[in-house]
């Protein structure tokens, strides 16, 4: 009966110490996950076998897709940074509240006239804007701006050499990729980065 | 645990028993839910990141050299040209005197890629040299899509093919692919 006992009652383990750790890891993760902000302009990326990572900081992003060009760029400071070159390129004047907004987006595709406007749209509807892409003819080249812009922000803050990746939708049309590389390449960006999806091994 | 005296004793002693009891909460559940919690947040900040593909391109100059161009021998040079619905034609040597192809292929791994390994494994035995391998040369036309790119450079990639390089289609392989 005595032996019985014993045994009944080393059963139940003491769960306290486990729950601790578990919630301090638990905590820890939410922390550091950083929440995904909805994409501006989603794309279906093509997949590859290849699997360099992009870049943590110091990168931009240009989205092609549906033949609209957004482009983006990592930090909130940077983000404001290089919306203040812009500014001063075209003359337009941001004002602290309209930067803030503009540090929250995670990419742009509105063209500069068109920008001001935009970032006064209250936070919730700006995410579901529809936006017409930023222009890239040779006329009004906008999107070389923005790259420029995003360069020296990082070369004067950063002291670093400005990563450019491109996201493009698996059915976007090669000449407009082609002319994102051009304007790239116009800069002597010559090296960059083509951001995919996983392919599974059997291909 | 959880033994009930029931076999006598006074009302007094059971009241303090059952009290201590009650004392311990049962933490397999949160424990449980905490690490399925752990679990998914551990995953999700990993898979976060995408992939990506390098790429370098040759630096562009603002005046044609015609030394550079002709400076390829045709012999290890294979072109493949991207069409519209998933068309790949590849020929070797010169567009004007293709001495292999012009030859219409598809995409993956029973198709193009057996014609480059074929050409990766013969072209450094040709040449006598195994620093002379195959220069592979890809032209996408105005019709290809982003896909047809990412997957010949990502068989670029997969047969190690050390030289390769994205260049501007020109009229007589436009017709090899039949568009105009």
């Amino acid at each position: 009966m005595a032996k019985g006992k014993m045994k009944k009652k080393s059963m139940s383990v003491d769960m306290t110490a486990m729950c601790d750790v578990s919630f301090l890891l638990l905590t820890f993760f939410v922390l550091t996950s950083t929440a995904k902000l909805p994409e501006p302009l989603p794309v279906d990326t093509p997949a590859s076998t290849v699997q360099t990572k992009l870049p943590e900081s110091n990168l931009a992003t240009v989205t092609v897709g549906e033949g609209k060009v957004f482009f983006g760029i990592l930090g909130k400071n940077e983000r404001i940074e290089t919306l203040e070159h812009i500014g001063e390129k075209y003359n337009i004047e941001f004002t602290d509240a309209e930067k803030r907004q503009f540090s929250f987006l995670e990419g742009i595709g509105t063209p500069v006239a068109g920008l001001k406007q935009f970032l006064n749209l209250s936070p919730d509807v700006i995410t579901k804007a529809v936006q017409p892409g930023i222009p890239t003819d040779s006329i009004d080249n906008q999107l070389k701006e923005w790259v420029q812009a995003a360069r020296v922000v990082t070369r004067d803050r950063n002291n670093k050499i400005l990563d450019v990746a491109i996201k493009g939708d698996a059915e976007e049309e090669y000449p407009k990729i082609k002319r994102v590389m051009d304007i790239l390449q116009e800069q002597r960006v010559n090296k960059f980065f083509l951001v995919t999806g996983l392919r599974n091994e059997d291909f | 645990m959880a033994e009930l005296n029931t076999g006598g004793g006074g009302g007094k002693e059971k009241k303090v028993r059952s009290k201590k009891q009650n004392s311990g909460v049962d933490l397999t559940a949160m424990v449980d839910l905490a690490f399925l919690l752990i679990t998914f947040f551990m995953l999700t900040t990993s898979m976060n990141k995408p992939q990506s593909m390098n790429l370098a391109m040759p630096e562009k100059e603002d005046t044609e050299d015609p030394e550079t161009e002709t400076n390829v021998a045709e012999s290890r040079t294979m072109t493949i040209l991207l069409g519209e619905n998933d068309k790949i034609v590849w020929y070797m040597g010169k567009v004007e005197s293709p001495f292999e192809g012009p030859k219409d292929q598809v995409y993956g791994k029973g198709g193009i890629r057996v014609d480059i390994q074929s050409k990766v494994k013969s072209v450094p035995l040709t040449t006598g040299d195994p620093e002379k391998g195959v220069i592979v040369i890809i032209k996408p036309s105005e019709k290809s899509n982003y896909r047809n790119l990412v997957d010949i450079l990502d068989e670029m990639a997969i047969n190690d093919v050390k030289a390769y390089a994205i260049s501007d289609i020109v009229p007589e392989e436009l017709a090899m692919l039949g568009e105009n």
